[in-house]
């Protein structure tokens, strides 16, 4: 660890900070970010930061050249040209070519699938039961894991994680924020989504079920229709679902974690992440919503290029596997291009890092956008679907996505194109708190 | 080394000048508008426009605007649905990966749509010794490659030429008869190679005479033909300590090692550069994924070429997708590496590592006819690959819809399904 440190101490290159108050005195700053950047970003309450950009990406309408950012408090207090926002004296003040709200992974098994890849980190699915909606992503997220801060450095600042796919039902999803000592240090929302997989990846072996594509649908099918008739009988004995304890004349039913997770979806509180890449089971997934109303997010959706009619009917919105996700098993006819085709069709979209079962452990939002940018999705485009657009498909952009009064004090800061191979993110912020000096 | 050409390669054929381009020959400087002339599937001329003319008769291509640099070569590729060493033993090197290749691959299709033209295919990285690999062109011009025999490279003595694939680590512990610590693994290479040793003394005392040879033996043939220098040994090894192993046993039985992935190099890159080996690094998107790669670095090409140290980039096709091979190089730059040396890494110094650089890796004269033609710069994200050559003929053009599938992928670009037949598996069981 040590050496690690060290090593990094010496690797990583220097930030240009300013004093406002002399804003010649330009003071050059090593930080080891690797391990060091959470104690030396210890959080100031009425701390004050400005970021400075050539082009400032607010993602409110045009980006601005020249602009300026300030955060005061954790939220972003004036956002504006250079000159029409003032800076007060003393305040940090980070200078880049580019700027942009903090990335969005929209999503992700960061922090829940840890970097080693032994039993003791990887968290993201258990393979207990093939339906276990009951299990929280809050309770597994580990926010020291290293990858966490790996995706930080490159400007990744909220990611939706949690439970994989792999089983029928996995479990929940929760949104976070990239830094925190705790969870609930870095929590914006502890349950997002359920993670439900249909396809091969949800399918087992010999007697043990689900065995088939059919299966899969009949289970989640009576499984859905037994949450409807337990949220009947808590309605009827004047019970909430997720109050079980009420129980007012004594006939609500016993408190049930499974069915009681599967009537929020009922109820459209929450939504059904439903991982499918083979058309089919892209069909099966909207089939489902239909007959139960529920709110779907497609997940990865490699052959939704196929279907963009009925998604688009279906009013779903797709958060679109990594671009450079492997062509292999139900991907395998996935395309570099179906970010673009889903945006040009009208299909809201966001994009992901995915989970990964080996190496790399992770990869990176920033980089998928990229090759999606590449591949057909405008430029423009692919900033709005990891930021705004991510944000507004999460249910979560009155607080991030953008940079405007009252938002997040999140912004990532790059010397370049962010999406290009040879730029580097050269600072990140969140909460107004730097936490990322590196040049990565 | 004197290389044969494949029979198949035509000859006779007409000149052909690409004009105009941006060259990247990686021998001598990028040169902004040159020519580039390719005859009889080798390279006739090239260089800038000032120098080299286009020959009376030459059918003339305008590629103004657009980028040449050589076909990509991959040190460390598993395209072609391959199966090598099985799970009865750790050391296998008997086996040969050419035996179980699928030419009909989507894999490949994409090799060629990334700008890649000679791979080495190679056995995974679950033994100590898991086979002889196999050194390919990617022939896939209009008359296409029938079978495996097609694609390779055949040396002087009519054999195709290939290496051999160790590994140390952690892939390669498992349950037994596989080894379960690191000490175990590198004995079991040891007593191997004292085997070789034996077989081949035996070989050359028996001076010629067949009576006295003892009985072929195939799993020590490859062997001593790693210690004779003649079969290149790619060693897979991540950590710096099993780097060192690797180190210890090539120097102990004069084996040519080429160190692969080697993710923690920048901790001993100065032992390796002294040691002479040359590394092979693959770059992926984060480090971990395994407890020996939890130190996998993007600045380990920038240590390695600070050191001294020869240094080529691999797909290791699945791991990363050929078709953004030049990806790493340009992760490698953003990372500290040099641009010279990063497009090397994909181009000459693979070939050095294949024995193969006198035929490709470079476009200079008399080297055989392998190309990329891109819209750009090779190491932007929005460069895309327009056209691949191999030995003077186009094997993949972004132009044709059946190419640009494999390019980009989509409908059928994947391998055609097999039926799920449920229980019908289990009664063939």
């Amino acid at each position: 660890m040590e050496n690690t440190a060290t090593r990094f101490q010496t690797r990583v290159d220097s930030v240009r900070t300013e004093r406002n108050a002399t804003r010649s005195a330009r003071v050059a700053v090593a930080i080891a970010a690797w391990f060091a950047a959470i104690l030396t970003a210890a959080p100031h309450a009425s701390a004050q930061v400005a970021v400075r950009a050539k082009r400032l990406h607010t993602m409110r309408g045009p980006a601005i050249e020249n602009g300026v950012v300030l955060i005061r408090d954790g939220k972003i207090a004036a956002v504006g040209r250079e000159g029409e926002v003032s800076i007060p004296p003393d305040v940090e003040t980070f200078s880049a070519e580019i700027a942009m709200p903090g990335l969005i992974d929209a999503r992700t098994t960061v922090g829940v699938s840890g970097i080693l890849n032994v039993p003791h980190d990887q968290d993201q699915l258990e393979r207990t039961a093939s339906m276990q909606p009951e299990l929280r992503a809050v309770d597994a997220y580990n926010a020291h894991d290293p990858l966490v801060e790996w995706v930080r450095g490159f400007g990744v600042t909220t990611i939706h994680t949690g439970h994989a796919p792999g089983e029928l039902i996995s479990g929940q999803t929760m949104i976070v924020k990239t830094f925190g000592r705790t969870v609930e240090d870095a929590m914006i929302r502890d349950s997002a989504a359920i993670a439900v997989t249909l396809g091969s990846a949800a399918r087992k072996e010999g007697a043990a079920s689900p065995g088939t594509r059919g299966k899969m649908i009949a289970m989640l099918r009576a499984e859905l229709i037994r949450a409807d008739e337990y949220r009947s009988k808590m309605k009827r004995a004047g019970a909430e679902p997720r109050d079980g304890a009420a129980q007012p004349d004594g006939e609500s039913p016993a408190r049930d974690l499974r069915l009681e997770t599967l009537a929020r979806a009922l109820d459209g509180d929450l939504p059904l992440l439903v991982t499918a890449d083979r058309a089919p089971d892209i069909a099966s997934a909207l089939r489902l919503a239909r007959e139960f109303s529920l709110r779907v997010w497609l997940d990865s959706a490699a052959e939704s290029y196929l279907l963009t009619d009925a998604i688009l009917e279906a009013k779903v919105p797709v958060i679109v596997h990594p671009a450079m996700a492997r062509a292999i098993d139900d991907r395998e006819n996935l395309s570099f291009e179906t970010a673009g085709r889903l945006s040009a069709a009208g299909i809201p979209i966001a994009l992901q890092s995915g989970y990964e079962a080996y190496v790399p452990k992770t990869r990176v939002v920033l980089f998928e956008a990229g090759v999606a940018a590449a591949h057909g999705l405008p430029i423009d485009t692919a900033l709005r679907a990891v930021t705004v657009d991510a944000a507004r498909l999460l249910g979560i952009d009155h607080r991030v996505g953008s940079l405007a009064v009252g938002m997040d004090g999140d912004v990532a800061l790059f010397d370049g194109d962010p999406f290009e191979y040879t730029s580097h993110c050269v600072g990140v912020v969140i909460d107004g708190r730097v936490v990322s000096r590196g040049k990565r | 080394m004197t290389v044969l050409s494949a029979s198949f390669v035509a000859r006779g054929d007409e000149p052909i000048a690409f004009v105009g381009a941006h060259l990247v020959p990686i021998a001598g400087a990028e040169c902004e508008r040159g020519v580039l002339v390719v005859q009889d599937g080798r390279i006739a001329a090239v260089g800038p426009e000032s120098t080299v003319s286009v020959p009376a008769g030459a059918r003339r291509i305008d590629a103004a605007g657009k980028w040449i640099m050589p076909g990509l070569v991959c040190t460390h590729s598993h395209v072609g649905d391959i199966g090598g060493a099985d799970g009865s033993h750790p050391i296998q090197p008997g086996v040969r990966i050419h035996d179980s290749i699928d030419i009909r691959d989507p894999g490949f299709r994409r090799a060629v749509a990334g700008g890649l033209t000679t791979l080495n295919i190679m056995p995974g990285s679950g033994h100590l010794i898991s086979g002889q690999t196999i050194y390919v062109k990617l022939r896939f011009a209009a008359e296409g490659p029938r079978t495996i025999d097609d694609l390779m490279i055949v040396g002087s003595d009519d054999r195709p030429l290939g290496g051999l694939k160790m590994a140390n680590g952690t892939n390669s512990m498992r349950s037994s008869p596989f080894p379960g610590t690191r000490g175990k693994s590198a004995f079991l290479v040891r007593e191997a190679f004292i085997r070789a040793k034996e077989y081949q003394l035996k070989i050359e005392r028996a001076g010629g005479d067949a009576a006295k040879l003892p009985p072929r033996d195939l799993n020590l043939e490859p062997l001593v033909e790693a210690m004779q220098g003649k079969r290149r040994v790619h060693h897979h090894t991540h950590r710096h300590d099993d780097i060192m192993t690797v180190l210890r046993l090539a120097e102990e039985f004069g084996f040519r090692v080429v160190l692969h992935h080697v993710s923690e190099g920048w901790r001993v890159a100065e032992e390796i550069a002294r040691a002479k080996a040359p590394c092979s690094i693959i770059l992926v998107d984060s480090p971990g994924g395994k407890v020996e790669a939890r130190y996998l670095m993007l600045d380990n090409g920038r240590a390695l070429e600070e050191a001294g140290v020869r240094t080529a980039f691999h797909t290791d096709d699945y791991i990363t997708d050929s078709r953004v091979f030049l990806r790493m190089p340009a992760l490698a730059v953003r990372a500290g590496m040099s641009r010279g040396k990063a497009l090397e890494g994909v181009t000459l110094a693979p070939a050095e590592m294949l024995d193969l650089a006198d035929r490709v890796g470079s476009l200079e004269p008399g080297k055989d006819a392998d190309f990329v033609i891109l819209d750009g710069d090779p190491l932007s994200v929005y460069t895309k690959v327009l056209e691949t050559w191999v030995e003077g003929k186009p094997v993949f053009d972004r132009s044709r819809p059946e190419d640009r599938l494999y390019a980009e992928g989509g409908f059928g670009a994947g391998r055609a399904r097999r039926p799920y037949l449920c229980c019908a598996e289990d009664q063939n069981q």
